[in-house]
């Protein structure tokens, strides 16, 4: 009750409607991520109330998730990273008329996902935070693999094919700067790559600029996309809603877990509820086609991931992603001390922010969904239109990023790839998944092998690792194991 | 039926087995374990041994296949016209700036590619060009790459 009494102080709403509104235009534009903007606003928040300065940054983090999702369906370019796997069925929805209901799940499965990482931040943050500080490199090297062995679930037609994208993206991840020796690794001579390859570039170029060089094979001047007709496609159906009831959970509690670990970060948790959802859910053929618990499971767990993220800043005083370390850095200028003290000294400002977190939901459900149909009317726009405006926003979300002309360049580069990889029917998804991970992958491998002098044992004599690590080769069998049954059922057949 | 080659197959696993090569033999030239544990050349050398053996694997299995389908150079060559038109228009970011790289590119996709009228192309490229300096620059405070002509 205290924390609504200081999150519906009229200041600290209007902060919140702020904070929300600004957070989900960040999340549209690509490249300009919630970190930046935060960081950008800092200096002004010293003018405001530490409360209504914090209510309004964490809606811009949050804010950001929601919008993310818009252009990843609507455009097939991811707003933030996390975003990435929204594009794999929220597109092809969008491709079939269903732009509307597309966007509408995502809308809702944030709002219930990011309600359950409030909650989840409310009840269970600081035990939850001391398990969070059991985890070490081992663990998170399983975690990885836990998040690599998904490939499998997004492999599509070949496997082979799925698994090589995966090891390019890990190749890529790891051109730059060797963060233990110093040396440089596959940079051919450029001063650019040493800092590596930024993972906008890659994304947007090779999902973005790859699909608008495949749809412009054709002459035939034809929308971009069916624009939704009726009320039904304008908006999720109620059996929409039914199909994503375990989505809806799933995208809930393994974005809330994968945030609570510092560094883990919402692009792994939307993998892994994607890969958990495909892996458990009848039609996991149609998954990459279009189904709705495609979006929904990502998009929840990106949301729900907020919570989870502000459990070890708030409770430790450890920031596990760049916006929260943003935001932590916030909070010390404001003369707060981020730790096991934090909630017990500040209790107005602690539950002042989780009351606020449940009425920016809302906010932005309430703001989303009406804008449903405008955002899908976006498709009435002709090809010729649409596309230079595509490649207008690709430049700028990479140039945003790092102000850098190598980086469009690369841009350019990566968009040639994404086409010569649609072309040739290998899966964009894996590549994505292995520059993710693979640069946290190595260095907790490495760390790994460090703490136990080179000996691989202790990567299975951790119980946490053994069981992730177990997990992610049954997921690695599961190709073989569906091999198995089908010659099973052939045999029994004839 | 008589075996033929998977021509898509067989390029690509070649050039991801050339690529794995590369990766190999400069991974060998740094460090693979050291006194503090794993080098930079690691973790390198296990992903390209992999990459080699899958991309072996899929020319091996290409050559066993039945070719596919034709390959439609006319479309692949209007994609890779417009490739080499955001090329150029990269390049020209640096001195002509975003606006007027922009303006041409759509100028380009609209008159060219799609064969619109030249003066709606003009137009919608002008549109455009100047949606982007408002909302950015301008109105966002983001800032693009300027040319000569200072925007």
């Amino acid at each position: 009750m205290q924390g609504f009494a200081v999150a519906l102080q009229p200041a600290n709403l209007l902060w919140c409607l702020v904070g929300v509104v600004l957070g989900t235009v960040v999340g549209i534009l690509p490249g300009l991520g919630p970190p930046a903007t935060i960081a950008m606003l800092l200096p002004l928040t010293f003018l405001m109330n530490p409360a209504g300065a914090m209510i309004m940054l964490a809606g811009i983090y949050y804010g950001a998730k929601y919008g993310g999702s818009t252009t990843s369906i609507l455009l097939n370019v991811p707003g933030e990273s996390a975003s990435v796997v929204t594009c794999l069925d929220g597109y092809p929805m969008a491709l079939q008329g269903r732009a509307g209901a597309a966007l509408g799940i995502a809308a809702i499965a944030s709002f219930i996902a990011g309600t359950v990482g409030v909650l989840g931040l409310m009840l269970v943050a600081p035990p939850l935070a001391k398990i969070a500080l059991s985890f070490s490199s081992p663990e998170y090297f399983a975690l990885m693999a836990l998040g690599l062995a998904m490939v499998v679930l997004l492999a599509g037609r070949s496997m082979m094919k799925a698994l090589l994208a995966m090891l390019v993206g890990l190749w890529i991840a790891g051109i730059g700067t060797d963060p233990f020796s110093t040396t440089s690794r596959f940079t051919f001579g450029r001063m650019e790559l040493l800092s590596g390859v930024d993972f906008v570039v890659v994304a947007i170029g090779v999902f973005a600029i790859g699909e608008v060089l495949a749809n412009m094979e054709a002459r035939e001047e034809t929308q971009l996309l069916p624009v939704p007709k009726g009320l039904r496609n304008l908006l999720p159906t109620v059996q929409d809603l039914k199909d994503c009831r375990f989505a809806f959970a799933n995208g809930s509690v393994v974005g809330f877990l994968i945030g609570v670990l510092p560094g883990a970060g919402s692009t792994i948790a939307s993998f892994i509820s994607y890969g958990l959802e495909k892996a458990v859910s009848r039609r996991r053929d149609r998954f990459g086609t279009g189904v709705v618990e495609g979006v929904a499971a990502p998009e929840g767990a990106n949301n729900s991931e907020t919570g989870g993220a502000l459990v070890p800043l708030l409770t430790l005083g450890i920031p596990g992603s760049g916006t929260t370390a943003v935001l932590l850095a916030a909070l010390v200028l404001w003369g707060f001390k981020p730790g096991p003290l934090f909630i017990p000294e500040n209790p107005a400002l602690f539950w002042g922010l989780v009351a606020s977190m449940y009425i920016g939901n809302v906010m932005l459900l309430v703001l989303n969904l009406p804008l449903v149909p405008v955002f899908a009317q976006v498709l009435r726009a002709p090809v010729f239109v649409l596309y230079p405006v595509i490649f207008g926003i690709s430049i700028v979300g990479v140039y945003s990023t790092s102000g850098s002309l190598f980086d469009v360049a690369l841009l350019a580069a990566f968009g040639l790839l994404g086409y010569v990889m649609r072309k040739l029917d290998y899966p964009a998804a894996p590549l994505i998944l292995g520059l993710v991970l693979g640069a946290a992958m190595e260095r907790a491998l490495r760390q790994s092998l460090m703490m136990s002098e080179g000996s691989l044992s202790i990567l299975v004599a951790r119980p946490i690792s053994a069981v992730m690590l177990s997990l992610a080769l049954l997921i690695l069998l599961i190709p073989f194991f569906t091999k198995v049954n089908a010659w099973r059922l052939r045999a029994l057949g004839s | 039926m008589p075996r033929k080659f998977g021509t898509a197959d067989f390029t690509s696993g070649l050039a991801l087995a050339a690529l794995a090569t590369y990766i190999i033999l400069r991974a060998r030239q740094w460090e693979y374990l050291g006194p503090d544990g794993p080098g930079p050349g690691f973790f390198p050398l296990w992903y390209g041994i992999a990459m080699a053996a899958l991309s072996g694997v899929l020319v091996i299995s290409s050559v066993w296949r039945e070719r596919s389908t034709g390959v439609e150079w006319k479309k692949i060559g209007r994609a890779l016209a417009v490739w080499f038109a955001l090329a150029v228009s990269i390049a020209a970011l640096k001195p002509l700036g975003f606006v007027v790289s922009l303006a041409a590119l759509t100028f380009f996709i609209a008159a060219v590619m799609y064969r619109r009228p030249p003066a709606l192309a003009a137009a919608l490229a002008v549109a455009n060009a100047a949606a982007f300096y408002v909302l950015f620059p301008l109105a966002l405070g983001v800032p693009l790459p300027a040319g000569v002509l200072g925007f």
